[in-house]
């Protein structure tokens, strides 16, 4: 019988506030020692899309329906993966170049599931959260298109 | 019913909710859309490509043949593009 800890808090929240991956990993960690391993990823607003210059994003939002779809896959990750804790951080309003979007953790025993389960909740952020992104660039602004890499990204998940 | 637009839904429609009374007639999301588009030129000009647009009710993603019988909250908005 495995003697360690099986539970495996839940943390999703979505804040115009930036976040600090260092305490979010402490957060998550703190007075566990069953966890092995904690994969971040965090996305971050970059500088050019393709060939535009961004000089600003802003991130839309349905609020309710946002954390609602991120709970729902976070639960997903946790019925397929022995996960220990998942955390995912989404921010809305308006960004710079090298400003934080998103932040997913996931901590496991082991890395592999670490590294599947954040993989499978970004993919699914991507595509299922109602999140919406729009450039400020010198030709103006526009609204972000989806891309059909990110849906076929996240498909790679479904159950046969 | 109360409807929401997001995105640049919300902004071709020009407003982010409100609530609607549809016609018997119409059962689905995509019968909804079509009696919407017939309102004026704004509401015509945010559906013009209906298989582009992204329907959930109550919260939930559905297909454009989803029934709107007893939905409380209907959401119109483009893919998402978050991450």
């Amino acid at each position: 019988m495995p003697s360690s800890v099986t539970t495996c808090p839940v943390t999703i929240r979505i804040q115009e506030d930036d976040f600090d991956i260092a305490r979010e990993i402490a957060v998550l960690t703190k007075s566990r020692t069953d966890i092995g391993a904690v994969v971040s990823f965090s996305g971050i607003c970059r500088a050019d899309d393709d060939s535009a210059k961004i000089a600003a994003l802003t991130l839309e939002h349905y609020p309710g329906m946002a954390e609602e779809e991120i709970r729902r896959h976070a639960d997903e990750a946790v019925s397929r993966w022995p996960l220990n804790g998942v955390t995912v951080i989404h921010r809305v309003g308006r960004f710079m170049p090298g400003q934080n979007i998103v932040l997913v953790l996931t901590a496991s025993q082991h890395r592999q599931a670490a590294f599947q389960a954040a993989e499978f909740l970004m993919d699914y952020l991507k595509t299922s959260a109602p999140f919406w992104k729009k450039e400020e660039s010198a030709s103006g602004t526009g609204w972000v298109e989806a891309h059909a890499r990110d849906d076929e990204a996240a498909a790679r998940w479904t159950k046969s | 019913m109360k409807v929401k637009y997001f995105a640049w839904v919300r902004e071709r429609v020009g407003k982010t909710e409100e609530t609607i009374e549809p016609p018997a007639t119409v059962h689905t999301v995509e019968e909804l859309i079509a009696w919407l588009s017939g309102q004026s030129e704004a509401y015509a000009y945010a559906f013009e490509k209906p298989k582009v647009i992204r329907t959930a009710i109550d919260h939930t993603h559905v297909k454009s043949d989803a029934a709107i019988a007893g939905a409380r909250e209907i959401a119109f908005f483009p893919p998402m593009t978050g991450g």
